[in-house]
C-alpha cells in the first residue's frame, strides 16, 4: 500500500522532537479526524536552519511530517512557501489517494509555523495567509482524496 | 521472522481436512449436480451432505439451508427478500447501529425504497438489550435483524431473548451469525431464529461460500432467477467444492468445541489482561464476559491505530484496527462510535482475533512487543505531550 520511501520515513522518521526556542510553531489537524501535526522551525536571518515535528496519525501522516521537515531545512522562507502537499507526496514517491489529505497537513503545518514566526516578529511574509485553526474545515476539494471525517 | 496471524475475524486459513474434502470436486467429480448421469449424481450427493452438515449444526432441517456466495449475500438476501415478500404486511425493520455493513448498507438501500428502519443504540459494551428491541416494535414492523456477535468488539448479543420477543410479536427474526459461528452453540429452533447468515471463510473454510438458513414456511423473494438450484430461490450451478468445504468446515468447527473455546478463552484473557496491565491509558472495547472467545479489542490513547498496525507488521504480527486510516473512509469504526467512544479515541483502537493455530508463545511475543510499539508512537504524539504537560 505504501511506497518504500513512505515506509522508510515512517520507520525512521527524521527530525522527531521539539525545538525549545523555536522561531515558529504550527499545529494543524484535529484528533477527531485522526491526525495532528505540530511543526517547530528555527529561523536565522531568513533561513530555516532546523525543523522538528511531533505527529499523531497514521503511517502517511508520520512520513509526510518527516519529509516536510527534511525538505524545509536549509530553505529560505520564500522557498519554504513553495513546498506544497504535492511536492511532499512526490518526494515520498507518492501516497495512496485516500492519504493525500495527510500531505496537505504537512503543507499547512509549515505555513502555520511560518505564520507564527511572522506574528512573533511582527513581519509580513508575502504570499502567506493566516492558517485556519482546523485544516479539515478548510475547503480543499481541489485536492484528490481530500476531506476527513464528516462528523 | 515468524509470522503471527491475529486477524481471524477478517478471514481464516483453510484447514487441511477441508481442502482435502474439496479437492475431488474440481477435477475428478466435476459434473453438474443437476445432470442425471452417475458422475454428476456424486456431486449432488456431496451438496446434499454439506446441507445436512450445516443443518445439523444449526438444529435446522436440510431443506431450510440455502447456499450463497458468502455472508454478505446471505445478509442482503435475508433483508431484501423478506422486505419484498412481506411488504403488504408492513415496511418497518429493526436493526442496530453496530451491524456489519452488509446489513447497514442494505438497510439504507431499503430506506431509499420506502422502508422505514430503526437503528437501535447499544450500551457502552456494545450490547443490544431485548427491552430496546421490544420497545422499537411497531404495528408495521416486519423484520428484526440483530447480529449474533459483533465482528469488531466481539460482544455477543442476547439472541435467545430477542428471539422470544420476536416470536411473541409474530415478527420475523434474522441474525447475522458470520462471526459467531464456531464460537457459540446455535439452535435456531430453540432460539426462535427465522433466518441466519453464515460464511465459510471465517471458520477455516474457503472464501466465496456461505449460507442462509430460512425457516420453513417463511416467504422470501427469490434472489437469483434461473434454474431450479437451491429450490429455485437462488439459481445458478452450485459451487460444489466450496459447498463441500463449508460443510466440512462447519463440522470441524464444532468438534471438540468446549476444549477449543477453553483454549481460546485462556489465550484471549491473557492477551487482554497483559495489554491492559503493561500499557498505561488503555481500555478494553466491548464486553468482558459476553464476548467471543477469540476477540481482543483494546483502545490505546494518544496514538493512531494504523501506525500501530504497521509497526506490528514489521514484527511479523498481523492485526486490525478500527481507525479511519484502515477503513478507507477516513471515518473511524461505526461500531466504536456507537459505544460512545469519541472519535479521537476510536482512531487508536487495535483488534487481535485469535484462531485455533495461535499459541501462548505468540501471545507472549505480542505482549513483549506492544508496550515499546505504543511507547514509540506516543513519544512522537503531540496529544501525549499535551497530556503529560497537563499532568505535570
Amino acid at each position: 500500500m505504501y511506497s518504500e520511501k513512505v515506509m522508510d520515513h515512517f520507520m525512521n522518521p527524521r527530525n522527531v522532537g521539539e525545538i525549545e526556542d523555536a522561531s515558529g510553531v504550527g499545529t494543524v489537524g484535529n484528533a477527531k479526524c485522526g491526525d495532528i501535526m505540530k511543526v517547530y522551525l528555527k529561523i536565522d536571518e531568513g533561513i530555516i536552519t532546523d525543523a522538528k515535528f511531533k505527529t499523531f496519525g497514521c503511517g502517511a501522516a508520520v512520513a509526510t511530517s518527516s519529509m516536510a521537515t527534511e525538505l524545509v531545512i536549509g530553505k529560505t522562507i520564500e522557498e519554504a512557501l513553495k513546498i506544497t502537499n504535492r511536492s511532499v507526496a512526490e518526494a515520498l514517491d507518492g501516497l495512496p489517494p485516500v492519504k493525500m489529505h495527510c500531505s496537505l497537513l504537512a503543507e499547512e503545518s509549515l505555513h502555520a509555523a511560518l505564520w507564527d514566526y511572522a506574528k512573533k516578529n511582527n513581519i509580513t511574509i508575502e504570499g502567506l495567509e493566516e492558517p485556519v485553526a482546523d485544516v479539515h474545515e478548510h475547503d480543499h476539494d481541489h485536492e484528490e482524496g481530500s476531506g476527513c471525517c464528516n462528523a | 521472522m515468524n509470522k503471527i496471524y491475529l486477524d481471524n475475524a477478517a478471514t481464516t486459513p483453510v484447514k487441511k481436512e477441508v481442502l482435502d474434502a474439496m479437492l475431488p470436486y474440481f477435477m475428478e467429480s466435476f459434473g453438474n449436480p443437476s445432470s442425471v448421469y452417475q458422475i454428476a449424481q456424486i456431486n449432488k450427493k456431496a451438496v446434499d451432505e454439506a446441507r445436512e452438515q450445516v443443518a445439523k449444526t444449526l438444529g435446522a432441517n436440510a431443506n431450510e439451508i440455502f447456499f450463497t456466495s458468502g455472508g454478505s449475500e446471505a445478509d442482503n438476501w435475508a433483508l431484501k427478500g423478506i422486505a419484498e415478500a412481506y411488504k403488504d404486511k408492513g415496511n418497518h425493520i429493526i436493526t442496530s447501529k453496530i451491524e456489519h455493513h452488509a446489513i447497514l448498507h442494505t438497510c439504507e438501500y431499503l430506506e431509499k425504497k420506502g422502508y422505514e428502519v430503526t437503528y437501535l443504540d447499544v450500551d457502552e459494551k456494545g450490547m443490544i438489550t431485548p427491552e430496546a428491541v421490544e420497545a422499537a416494535i411497531k404495528e408495521n414492523t416486519i423484520l428484526i435483524s440483530i447480529m449474533y456477535a459483533n465482528n469488531e468488539i466481539g460482544t455477543i448479543n442476547p439472541i435467545s431473548e430477542i428471539g422470544k420477543i420476536a416470536k411473541a410479536h409474530h415478527i420475523i427474526f434474522h441474525t447475522d451469525a458470520v462471526q459467531a459461528m464456531g464460537q457459540v452453540r446455535i439452535d435456531v429452533k430453540e432460539q426462535n431464529i427465522d433466518l441466519l447468515s453464515l460464511s465459510a471463510h471465517k471458520i477455516n473454510g474457503p472464501k466465496g461460500v456461505g449460507a442462509l438458513y430460512i425457516r420453513r414456511g417463511l416467504k422470501i423473494a427469490n434472489l437469483i432467477h434461473g434454474g431450479g438450484q437451491e429450490r429455485g430461490r437462488r439459481a445458478g450451478t452450485e459451487n460444489v467444492p466450496g459447498i463441500v468445504g463449508l460443510g466440512k468446515a462447519i463440522e470441524l468447527a464444532y468438534e471438540d468445541f468446549d476444549a477449543k473455546i477453553e483454549k481460546l478463552t485462556v489465550l484471549r484473557d491473557k492477551l487482554i489482561d497483559g495489554l491492559l496491565e503493561k500499557i498505561p491509558y488503555t481500555r478494553l472495547n466491548g464486553h468482558r464476559i459476553q464476548r467471543l472467545a477469540n476477540n481482543v479489542n483494546v483502545g490505546v490513547e494518544f496514538v493512531e491505530g494504523e501506525s500501530l498496525l504497521l509497526l506490528l507488521d514489521m514484527n511479523g504480527v498481523a492485526a486490525s484496527s478500527g481507525s479511519a486510516c484502515t477503513s478507507g473512509s477516513l471515518d473511524p469504526s461505526h461500531v466504536l462510535l456507537a459505544l460512545g467512544i469519541p472519535h479521537e479515541k476510536a482512531h487508536g483502537s487495535i483488534r487481535f482475533t485469535l484462531g485455533g493455530m495461535n499459541t501462548e508463545e505468540e501471545i507472549d511475543f505480542v505482549l513483549e512487543k506492544m508496550p515499546s510499539i505504543v511507547e514509540r508512537m506516543r513519544s512522537m504524539s503531540p496529544l501525549y505531550e499535551d497530556f503529560l504537560n497537563k499532568n505535570k
